[in-house]
């Protein structure tokens, strides 16, 4: 008996310390949440400032008649780019495995996939796969930094203005809120329709373009392309901080309960013992009395 | 004078959001100034340097790496690839930047990416031009 109290005790002393850790780490997501929160709010107003201006220079562009640069037009081509984004680190619940999942989707869906993998999560899913990728972007951190959405943005870019594929999307995780995250599949290029129906308002002025309409399309596009990436690493950043704060929160409750539980069994035993020990000592004396 | 509102921004932050009476930029084809009540505009940046300010005096600058900048209502907007005010320049990383890039493009070795190489040497210049005209 006084054998298997002790073992509850260990580990109960066990679950505690593994209970401190995940507090610890839910702490550590939650303050660099709040960080990745603000940097998700601020990026947002420029990619519809840009996104507007450049539904405005391509309704110009159509109404003058003017034709479009090479890389704005629709190639009607079927050869995919799918970016991935995921974490560096596991211990986000599902996060990772949700965006891998889809990924394996779309694989399936448009076979010949050309892939640029962010995050250390889906390339080793891919290279244990098998699976080639045109480039892969391991390491970040946990914050959202523009160098290296600039960099992936120029890697695609290049890419498809030199014809590797005709289509792009983005696959990362939308950041709702801090327990919702949605995997999200946004195609990027050619640009979706959308953009070109931007209104800012009824009455457009009529704009000058300098040098012109052209070279002001070829500019906003790879300033389009960039802020799509930096958006959508931002959006990432945060879900996966959200994610790991939410699983290690349930870890750390989880605990809880295990050692609730656990103390329970270990004050029954207890209790047992010194049942069992004063019913011995009365039988004891009563022996002697009679 | 007559004033307007410029605000430069890049995906991570607003840098300057001011009312200012002249801003010259960096167009692909040669530096522009625009003052208030111009027409609507849009332009595409290079590689160069903003200024901002009154029309005549001190005005501020900005070591500007290309973008995009419309105006309308009498409101200026510069989306910047990147933007930094020069007081907010690392004058001795720029130095080590120059260097570095001086370095690769005169050692001219098989794999060196010379668009690459000459394109950092041209930052590091203009931040060291922008910050040292600051002081």
């Amino acid at each position: 008996m006084a054998e298997s109290s002790r073992e509850i005790k260990r580990r109960m002393a066990s679950i505690s310390n593994t209970q401190q850790i995940t507090r610890a780490m839910e702490m550590i997501a939650g303050s660099k949440l709040r960080n990745a929160q603000e940097t998700v709010i601020a990026t947002r107003p420029y990619y519809e400032r840009l996104t507007s201006s450049l539904g405005t220079a391509l309704r110009a562009a159509e109404d003058s008649g003017e034709s479009l640069p090479e890389v704005i037009r629709d190639r009607n081509g079927e050869s995919y780019c799918l970016l991935v984004f995921t974490g560096d680190r596991g211990l986000a619940g599902g996060y990772n495995a949700a965006i891998v999942r889809r990924a394996e989707q779309f694989l399936q869906e448009h076979p010949g996939t050309e892939m640029v993998l962010v995050g250390r999560k889906a390339r080793d899913h891919f290279r244990r796969r098998n699976q080639t990728s045109l480039a892969e972007f391991v390491g970040l951190g946990d914050q959202a930094n523009l160098r290296t959405a600039q960099d992936i943005g120029h890697v695609i870019f290049d890419f498809f203005e030199h014809r590797l594929f005709d289509r792009v999307s983005i696959l990362y995780t939308e950041y709702i809120n801090t327990v919702t995250h949605r995997v999200k599949l946004r195609p990027v290029l050619p640009l979706p329709v959308q953009i070109r129906e931007t209104q800012r308002s009824q009455l457009e002025p009529l704009y000058l373009y300098e040098p012109s309409i052209h070279a002001v399309l070829e500019t906003l596009l790879p300033l389009y392309v960039n802020a799509a990436v930096y958006q959508a690493l931002t959006e990432a950043k945060a879900s996966e901080l959200g994610a790991r704060m939410t699983a290690m929160r349930n870890a750390t409750d989880n605990a809880g309960e295990l050692i609730q539980e656990l103390r329970i069994t270990y004050n029954r035993a207890r209790q047992a013992q010194i049942t069992r020990e004063i019913a011995e000592i009365v039988g004891g004396a009563d022996a002697l009395q009679s | 004078m007559a004033t307007f509102t410029l605000e430069v921004i890049t995906q991570e932050r607003s840098v300057v959001l001011a009312d200012v009476e002249y801003v010259l930029l960096p167009g692909v084809d040669g530096t522009f100034g625009i003052l208030a009540g111009h027409l609507p505009i849009m332009a595409s940046l290079g590689l160069g340097v903003l200024e901002f300010g009154p029309r005549q005096g001190k005005r501020r600058k900005i070591a500007l790496g290309g973008g995009f900048v419309e105006m309308h209502d009498n409101k200026l907007t510069v989306m910047a690839h990147t933007a930094e005010l020069a007081e907010e320049i690392d004058v001795l990383r720029a130095r080590q930047a120059r260097m570095r890039a001086e370095q690769r493009l005169a050692d001219r070795k098989a794999d060196l990416d010379i668009a690459r190489a000459q394109v950092s040497l041209q930052k590091a210049l203009l931040r060291l031009k922008v910050a040292d005209g600051d002081q």
